[in-house]
């Protein structure tokens, strides 16, 4: 297959942005507002002082673990629909340790983490074990394992985890000071050694798709998983496996969205925020490249914490930047597709031209 | 109805599945169309009925030209094709899936059509009850209907895609007496897509041979088992050429004790092989007649019903393919693309998950082992390209490149299908020296000249029964011929 040209490559990801900001300012258009106006208060929105960006950083760092996770889960030739609940049940497992465990900061972190990891590992191993012994389908699994992680987490918090005052599904408790991360200033709530830990999960990750046999035996086993055994991959350890590096990862980010999310960390209902969906529509726009993730989900960030804005300077429901997103998605998802009739088209051809 | 193919030409990527066809069917006569799977007769058919358009040529009906698209259209100009899984709605009863091809208003015209279903069942003889769910019905039963549906729309030229299978011997009575019945009085032509040779014999009155996506002959019926099977197979049988091994002594490396397999068609039973050391054994059948299920039960691929399974003096019966990998067994399937190779991974990244055995993956090391194994197996194709660029030849070549170098036995599938004569004998040198070294080889094949050429051994499957030829060289088309038939009784040998 021919690589095609740099420009080309550019052009592919620019033309359907450009795409999709027109649809969008037309549809702004629509209703009567003024699409530059719009833009410029969602960029405004994101970026006018240290509390708002540091919001557009701690809803981008989940965003960009669980869309590196689903790139190792897609790479394997798997739908992980289920990194919903994987999240839910990684902050779940961290928040037992914040809220009953009384030990120094860094190492009650250190606890929370792996807790994290562990939760969203096991929720995981649970949709790939109905996969690969009993044959339901990742995406039914995964939807079932959603619900699941919901009904339990919605339980702790108006059971077991109720604050002392009384029963209500708000949430847990706000954390001790020991189970949070120390942030960089009271005004940018972001942690710097989250951040740290998050890219470096990334960049590992990355690092070991491309360079270790477990990332070349995922890939086989994506591509064609009857091939790939009969070259000897153990395909079902690799789909595990997927799994559970993509439901850890993803219950990492569930922790992180517990610890800095609200005003005061604690776990709550809706703890993902849609973020494993978004995760989804972020690996598919960057076609299953890794190192379009955090790019394409800090865009995401901007966009999504600007957009609050939107409802106080122009009176538009903050929900326009759902459409922006919604349409950017739809536009390159057509691009692909267009893409890929355009090369059988050209090997079709080739093969012709070769008799 | 006449028609006339004239140089009907279509492609599958690299695969030229009819290469410049030109056939005449006329009305009244029953017209076999025979070859071996990959010969292009299915594509050709489904040309003719408009599920498949074609890349050059001309369809004519009674002289004139006929540009169609799709089995609609095809229906509407009085063919109609009968495939192999009837395409009824299973939901649906009987009359329902009747009335739904007809032409006509948005109405469905429930009392018309039960009097019109009755009125065909009655001439054929067919079973059909106009109230029974589909759900319910045999696969003969569907067939019929089918026919039925067809018939009602008007056609005048009924393709048959191997109707035979999966339905009773007394169904079959019932379809052969229709179709002749069709033929005789209303004067429509019957094409016959089929495997089964006695079928054809029964059935025909002429039969088209395709071969490797051509037209190799037409001739009229009668003719013997051996006469078609010659047709299809290729007439010309080289002497043995290779090197007579001597296999006194040598240790048995597979051991096959009353083994029992089951297919979704065939159930090969009680069969028991001992293959030793630089042995080859040919399997020789249609396809699907037990021995795809033979070769993959070898490489653990296939659990069987009962029996056991030993390699190399250890019974691995039930163990899972990777437990023979290690063992050194190599399996080769026909599909390379479907089951051997990954499309969307390169040749080197194919290389390094047969070298690069450890955690991390050194790529330039990689490399070089590829570019090393590509010139050794003479592979053309960059070490970057992606597998699916490939020709057929190079991508066998590949397969042999990934597979273990000596390795205790190979079961291959069809090695050298859809290959040149030029990468089939490169194919065999390859597979000739690892013999040398002791390597036991199992291997199916349509070519009957390879089969004799290579084999020391022959095994002929038919409907999962086998016979088994001693001593290949003394093989004779017309035995082979005869046996891959069905027509085991009075055979010479074992």
């Amino acid at each position: 297959m021919k690589t095609r040209s740099l420009p080309l490559q550019i052009g592919l990801i620019v033309v359907p942005v450009a795409l999709a900001l027109l649809l969008t300012a037309l549809l702004i258009l629509a209703v009567g507002a003024d699409p530059l106006a719009v833009f410029q208060t969602v960029w405004e929105g994101a970026t006018r002082d240290s509390r708002s960006f540091g919001q557009v950083v701690n809803f981008w760092m989940p965003l960009t673990l669980v869309g590196v996770g689903l790139i190792v889960t897609f790479t394997a030739g798997l739908w992980n629909i289920g990194v919903e609940g994987q999240m839910v049940m990684g902050a779940v497992f961290a928040t037992w340790a914040a809220l009953s465990l009384d030990l120094p900061q860094p190492l009650l972190v250190a606890v929370e983490i792996l807790l994290a990891l562990l939760g969203g590992g096991l929720w995981a191993a649970l949709v790939g074990v109905l996969k690969t012994r009993l044959g339901v389908h990742e995406i039914f699994g995964g939807v079932a394992l959603n619900a699941l992680a919901n009904v339990l987490l919605i339980y702790l918090i108006s059971g077991p985890w109720q604050p002392p005052e009384g029963g209500s599904v708000r949430g847990t408790p706000p954390f001790p000071d020991a189970a949070i991360p120390t942030f960089l200033s009271d005004t940018f709530k972001v942690s710097l050694v989250a951040i740290l830990i998050v890219l470096a999960a990334a960049v590992a990750v990355v690092l070991a798709l491309r360079g270790t046999r477990w990332g070349l035996e995922l890939k086989a086993t994506g591509k064609n998983a009857r091939s790939a055994l009969l070259l000897g991959v153990p395909t079902r350890r690799a789909a595990m496996s997927a799994f559970i590096v993509c439901g850890a990862l993803a219950g990492v980010a569930g922790l992180y969205r517990v610890l800095f999310t609200f005003v005061s960390a604690s776990l709550r209902p809706g703890v993902s925020g849609g973020i494993g969906f978004l995760g989804v529509l972020v690996v598919l726009l960057v076609a299953v490249r890794p190192l379009g993730v955090p790019l394409v989900t800090f865009i995401f960030a901007l966009v999504l914490g600007g957009s609050a804005r939107l409802q106080i300077a122009l009176g538009l429901d903050a929900s326009l930047a759902g459409v922006l997103q919604g349409s950017l998605v739809l536009i390159v998802l057509l691009f692909n597709g267009l893409r890929g009739r355009l090369a059988a088209r050209e090997e079709i051809t080739e093969a012709a031209a070769h008799e | 109805m006449d028609i006339e193919l004239q140089h009907i030409h279509k492609h599958f990527g690299p695969v030229h599945a009819n290469n410049d066809i030109s056939l005449s069917f006329r009305g009244g006569r029953i017209v076999g169309i025979l070859g071996e799977n990959g010969a292009g007769k299915s594509t050709l058919m489904k040309i003719l009925s408009g599920f498949q358009p074609m890349d050059g040529g001309e369809i004519r009906i009674n002289g004139a030209r006929a540009a169609y698209t799709g089995p609609q259209a095809a229906i509407r100009h009085g063919i109609g094709m009968l495939q192999q899984d009837p395409l009824d709605v299973a939901a649906f009863t009987v009359l329902e899936n009747f009335i739904y091809g007809q032409a006509g208003g948005l109405t469905l015209k429930r009392r018309e059509g039960r009097a019109r279903l009755e009125q065909i069942c009655r001439r054929f003889g067919f079973s059909l009850e106009a109230d029974t769910p589909i759900a319910q019905l045999s696969i003969g039963q569907r067939q019929q209907l089918e026919i039925v549906r067809l018939l009602s729309q008007g056609v005048k030229t009924l393709i048959l895609d191997e109707p035979t299978t999966g339905i009773s011997a007394e169904q079959k009575t019932i379809l052969f007496n229709a179709l002749r019945d069709l033929a005789a009085r209303d004067g429509m032509c019957i094409l016959l897509v089929s495997h089964k040779l006695e079928d054809v014999i029964a059935l025909c009155d002429e039969v088209a041979v395709l071969r490797g996506g051509r037209l190799v002959g037409t001739r009229d019926m009668p003719a013997t088992t051996g006469e078609l099977v010659a047709m299809m197979f290729g007439q010309e049988l080289p002497p043995q050429t290779r090197q007579p091994l001597n296999l006194e002594g040598a240790e048995t490396v597979l051991a096959l004790e009353n083994l029992t397999l089951r297919g979704k068609r065939v159930i090969v039973e009680n069969l028991s092989l001992r293959v030793r050391a630089g042995e080859i054994v040919g399997l020789a059948g249609l396809d699907g007649s037990g021995q795809e299920m033979l070769l993959r039960a070898c490489v653990g691929l296939l659990k069987p019903v009962s029996g056991r399974v030993i390699v190399g003096g250890e019974t691995l019966t039930g163990a899972p393919y990777r437990t023979f990998l290690a063992r050194v067994v190599a399996f080769g399937a026909a599909g390379r693309l479907e089951e051997g190779l990954v499309a969307g991974l390169t040749l080197t990244e194919h290389i390094a998950l047969v070298t690069e055995t450890g955690a991390l993956v050194d790529w330039s090391r990689a490399r070089c082992h590829t570019q090393e194994r590509l010139r050794q197996y003479n592979v053309r194709g960059r070490p970057e390209s992606r597998v699916e660029t490939l020709s057929g030849g190079n991508q066998q070549r590949l397969l042999m490149a990934l597979m273990p170098a000596c390795p205790l036995l190979m079961a291959l599938e069809q090695p050298t299908r859809g290959l040149d004569v030029d990468s089939a004998r490169w194919i065999w040198q390859q597979l000739l020296a690892r013999r040398a070294n002791g390597t036991a080889i199992l291997f199916s094949s349509a070519e009957l000249d390879e089969l004799t050429a290579y084999s020391d051994r022959i095994l002929v499957f038919y409907a999962g029964r086998i016979f088994e030829i001693p001593d290949a060289s003394r093989a004779s088309v017309d035995e082979l011929g005869r046996l891959i038939g069905g027509h085991f009784d009075g055979a010479a040998g074992a």
